[in-house]
């Protein structure tokens, strides 16, 4: 059963690698990007060496990582799964002998991996050369990060699948999409630390589970995070991808039961 | 006038439509807001760090944004066809629509209007009355006029791009990712281009000219800077106009070209 699922990864990371010219214009787009942050932050900074305990090279670093990681852990299963609850395939997924939602987070895996081979190395090559991008030198750091990582696409697929979900309960989950990518971009800390932010609202950050996409994993690599802390940041994340399990079980199991196929 | 009432079928036809789902009508204008509001706080979060952004100060990025979201808004609800090419590649709407004698993109604009859009250009003139009276600027009824014209302008550039980006669809089988990844580099318009170096700031407006449906059109209004973009302002519709020719070319051709693929 379990090489099935395997299969699934296989078949994506396939079926991306046929797509994958389209990824050249996405690198050089993510370089423009991360160079436009970049200058944004340059004048933020200003004269002032640190800000919200940042120097400007950690930022610099701090945004680099963090894009790249987004290169790795983004995927568009959200809108996968609405448009197969609203064109009625999901039927058929249902009555197959596998569990969708598994498949579905394996498929994602499938284009992670291929994201992470053929987008996230050759970019953060690419950015390296252009901006003063510092990494770090322990090979435990990057070991790590590697694994803390993976469950930044755990969690991110995630919520993702719970927002796909929604198409159940409403027809059309257009808006929430995008909603949700601007949440999840501005929340997980890709465009600004978490930090950097309010107290206030940096306080209700670190009860939600965004922080842990983008702003741990990026904060253990670029060494804001004490060794004698990384555990604990990781913990974090295993709770939240456990957590967020009862939520999507709860609404599939709900789901399921007000499946009604528009025009299918 | 055919044209005209085409679209008025289109209308009452997308009416019918969006009362049959009508908590989620409400769902995508809230959404939508919240949207807006997300990108604002960004701005306000960088502002407690900095009191200037390039010799520019917190109200007046705000105007900016603004001065970004109405044509913005107005250009989302004419222009939805964010999935342009799975709905009519992959999937081979095209084929249904180039059976008819109207032209393609009217049809499939038509068939995408979002009129909810349109409230983020009404929260976007807000503020920008609200920034206008803080910053005590003069206003004349010129003023207003010649803020048609450059929002004319911004949503030419905007509608050209979004056009161009969705032709390349015709030219490569396959879904590209460029749409979605587009979606980032917008957001650079709205900040003062003069933060950025040479490089983007030449793309910014003269390649991909995000910079003229933000910064540069409100600019106008604005207090001059050192390095005056508002001497750039008036151009805009001139850059609209060019910038939506060349993108209504690109489809024209790539209509020509376009042979199926859907099933």
């Amino acid at each position: 059963m379990m090489s099935a699922y395997i299969d699934f990864i296989r078949i994506r990371f396939i079926t991306m690698l046929a797509y994958r010219v389209n990824y050249y214009s996405g690198i050089i787009i993510y370089a423009i990007n991360i160079g436009a942050y970049y200058f944004l932050w340059q004048a933020i900074y200003g004269n002032q060496e640190t800000l919200a305990g940042f120097t400007v090279n950690q930022m610099t670093t701090y945004i680099a990582v963090s894009w790249m990681a987004r290169a790795f852990y983004f995927n568009n299963l959200d809108r996968e799964i609405a448009n197969e609850i609203r064109d009625g395939s999901v039927s058929v997924q249902l009555i197959r002998p596998y569990s969708y939602l598994l498949v579905k987070m394996m498929q994602g895996f499938g284009e992670g991996l291929f994201r992470m081979l053929l987008f996230m190395v050759p970019g953060m090559i690419i950015v390296c050369l252009i901006f003063p991008v510092t990494l770090p030198t322990d090979p435990q750091t990057w070991l790590i990060y590697m694994v803390m990582l993976f469950f930044s696409f755990l969690i991110n697929s995630q919520i993702n699948i719970l927002t796909g979900l929604f198409a159940f309960f409403v027809e059309n989950n257009e808006g929430m999409m995008r909603m949700k990518r601007v949440l999840v971009d501005l929340f997980s800390g890709v465009v600004v630390p978490i930090a950097f932010m309010p107290g206030w609202l940096a306080g209700i950050m670190q009860w939600l589970p965004f922080q842990a996409i983008t702003y741990l994993p990026s904060s253990v690599f670029t060494g804001r995070t004490p060794t004698s802390e990384v555990l604990n940041v990781f913990g974090i994340q295993v709770l939240w991808f456990v957590g967020l399990l009862i939520p999507i079980w709860l609404t599939w199991r709900s789901a399921r039961k007000r499946l009604f196929v528009q025009g299918g | 006038m055919r044209y005209a009432s085409l679209f008025w079928e289109y209308l009452k036809n997308y009416a019918k439509t969006r009362l049959t789902y009508r908590t989620d009508f409400w769902i995508e204008v809230l959404s939508d807001l919240l949207f807006q509001g997300m990108n604002l706080i960004f701005i306000l979060i960088v502002f407690q760090h900095t009191p200037s952004l390039g010799g520019w100060s917190e109200a007046e990025v705000v105007f900016v944004y603004g001065f970004f979201m109405v044509p913005y808004g107005v250009f989302s609800t004419f222009f939805s066809i964010w999935n342009f090419s799975e709905r009519y590649i992959v999937k081979g709407e095209m084929d249904r629509v180039l059976t008819r004698p109207a032209h393609s993109l009217y049809q499939v604009l038509l068939e995408n209007v979002d009129p909810p859009s349109l409230i983020g250009s009404f929260v976007g003139a807000i503020i920008m009355v609200l920034c206008w009276t803080q910053l005590g600027l003069p206003f004349e009824v010129l003023d207003l006029f010649i803020m048609l014209l450059l929002v004319l302008g911004s949503v030419l550039i905007y509608a050209g791009l979004y056009t161009a980006l969705s032709a390349i669809s015709f030219y490569s089988d396959a879904p590209t990712g460029i749409v979605p990844l587009m979606y980032n580099i917008q957001n650079y318009g709205r900040y003062p281009v003069n933060i950025y170096n040479k490089m983007i700031r030449f793309v910014l407006t003269w390649v991909l000219p995000f910079a003229f449906v933000g910064v540069i059109p409100a600019s106008y209004f604005l207090e001059k800077k050192t390095d005056d973009l508002s001497q750039l302002a008036l151009f805009t519709p001139v850059m609209g106009v060019i910038v939506f020719t060349l993108g209504l070319c690109l489809w024209n051709h790539g209509v020509k070209r376009y042979r199926g693929a859907g099933s």
